[in-house]
């Protein structure tokens, strides 16, 4: 592991005021230490933000106010959340091991970086660690990477269950910078890859998230569901947040779906929410709600599977939502 | 960088370099074998203490940033010579071959059993539920262990837990 100083700020605004150019703010270390280890993260100095007073969780409006130093694990232990946000509680439950969800904050588990196999070796090519050197993933081991929104240069997935539920929640990450405060809509936080797959979000160099603030429950039953290779303690093939409202006749209200595995970004799938509203709730308009939004799939030779997985997801789920 | 812990019940003062894990620091500064090195990046569990009583990996946690936490490792577990019940029912339950994962299992198993809430093999997310099989596996799913021990790991902790 390459040196480093550590230091630990008192507040936000000190943690900003210490930031310049190879700095990287430290949470719950779990992603972060692991690839410094790895050589792919090469910071001068860590500012540890894991405690500052960030770790609230309180009522806001209709909302919740979630703190960005939260642990995962008091998260989704919350009665509030729990009450209020199942979907929520679920998605980070579903996360993991109850050992890293004990250390990881809920800033970090939104920064954290693909899994993808050739981001993490150092001795390979790859356009988000090195831009330019090229994405070997594409010819090669693609099989858990993305089938929506990719690019040339980068086909790595974002692997937060919690974002995924947070992109169908439409929650706002709030963020404090050199440049000031500002609030940053989910989905929107984070970016599909395009010609800049360097850069995983919108935030700018500085910029530390301090909280992320849930709008009231979208009405109707939710779910999140996910799709892995074992039982537990694996990243998601294709996961789902949904949440469904029906009518007294049958009708789709409204809707929410987001699915993660698939992109570079939690996938809010509009076209599927689009064909659903309106609709009388039942298989065949969940199909082709599923259907509007997989057909926009461009699968690589070994992920082509993500796509049926993907749409039976999106209608068993909605199924089990539906009354 | 000079930091203190409080280890098994014992301070500690240690000068250690920003780079070291918690968990070299437990090995390699304080002789603290227990703690395995399994994976070193988070995925096997063998390393895993209770900082603050929370099960935690000290493979992924730098000491520095560990600064006045409380640390108990498998060697702070039992009160003398009186085993942990957790390490009672291990032994009773032959929940270990090798025994190499075991340190990481006693202090996951007792960090878990302190935890309250929901899993994700819960259905009812608002009730508290009972520590079935089910659930112990999920809630252990941070801890392999390559000889397969798991259906006597999950009967010690489910006899533990009551």
């Amino acid at each position: 592991m390459k040196a480093f100083e550590y230091a630990r700020a008192a507040d936000q605004a000190e943690a900003v005021a210490m930031f310049r150019p190879g700095v990287m703010y430290l949470g719950g270390g779990t992603n972060l230490v692991d690839l410094m280890r790895l050589g792919v993260a090469r910071p001068d100095t860590l500012v540890d933000v894991s405690r500052l007073p960030l770790d609230g969780i309180e009522p806001d409006g209709g909302g919740l106010r979630i703190g960005a130093a939260v642990r995962n694990s008091d998260l989704a232990a919350h009665p509030l959340v729990r009450e209020r946000y199942p979907m929520l509680a679920r998605a980070v439950l579903e996360g993991a091991s109850g050992q890293v969800r004990n250390m990881a904050t809920v800033g970090g588990n939104l920064l954290q970086r693909t899994r993808c196999a050739y981001f993490q070796d150092v001795s390979k090519p790859c356009n988000k660690r090195l831009p330019g050197s090229g994405c070997p993933a594409i010819e090669g081991d693609h099989a858990g990477l993305a089938v929506l929104g990719h690019s040339h240069a980068c086909v790595a997935t974002h692997p937060s269950d919690m974002a995924v539920a947070l992109a169908a929640l439409d929650a706002r990450v709030h963020v404090t910078g050199p440049g000031g405060e500002r609030v940053v809509p989910m989905p929107g936080l984070h970016r599909l890859p395009g010609d800049e797959p360097e850069r995983d979000t919108v935030l700018e160099p500085g910029e530390l998230i301090t909280a992320v603030v849930l709008p009231a429950p979208p009405p109707g039953a939710s779910r999140y569901r996910k799709v892995r290779e074992r039982a537990s303690f694996a990243f998601a093939l294709v996961s789902i947040a949904a949440v469904l409202d029906v009518d007294a006749d049958g009708t789709v209200a409204d809707c929410r779906v987001a699915l993660g595995g698939v992109a570079h970004a939690p996938w809010r799938a509009y076209h599927a929410e689009q064909a659903l509203r309106g609709s009388r709730a039942g298989e065949d308009a969940f199909a082709a709600a599923a259907e509007a939004e997989m057909e926009r799939a461009r699968p690589l030779p070994r992920n082509a599977y993500k796509v049926p997985m993907a749409r039976n997801l999106i209608v068993r789920t909605l199924l089990e939502l539906a009354p | 960088m000079e930091i203190t812990l409080t280890v098994n019940g014992v301070d500690r003062a240690i000068d250690v370099d920003p780079r070291v894990s918690l968990l070299d620091v437990l090995r390699e500064r304080l002789g603290l074998t227990g703690s395995k090195k399994g994976c070193d990046h988070g995925q096997c569990g063998a390393c895993t203490v209770l900082i603050d009583g929370r099960r935690a990996l000290a493979c992924l946690a730098l000491a520095v940033a560990q600064e006045g936490r409380d640390v108990t490792t498998v060697e702070g577990l039992a009160g003398g010579e009186e085993l942990h019940p957790l390490q009672a029912a291990f032994i009773e339950h032959d929940a270990f071959q090798c025994g190499y994962c075991t340190p990481g299992q006693l202090c996951s198993a007792v960090g878990m059993l302190a935890e309250h809430g929901p899993s994700a093999a819960t259905e009812d997310l608002t009730a508290d539920p009972e520590l079935t099989a089910e659930e112990i596996r999920e809630r252990m799913s941070g801890n392999l262990c390559r000889c397969g021990a798991y259906p006597n790991i999950v009967t010690a902790i489910a006899e533990v837990a009551g």
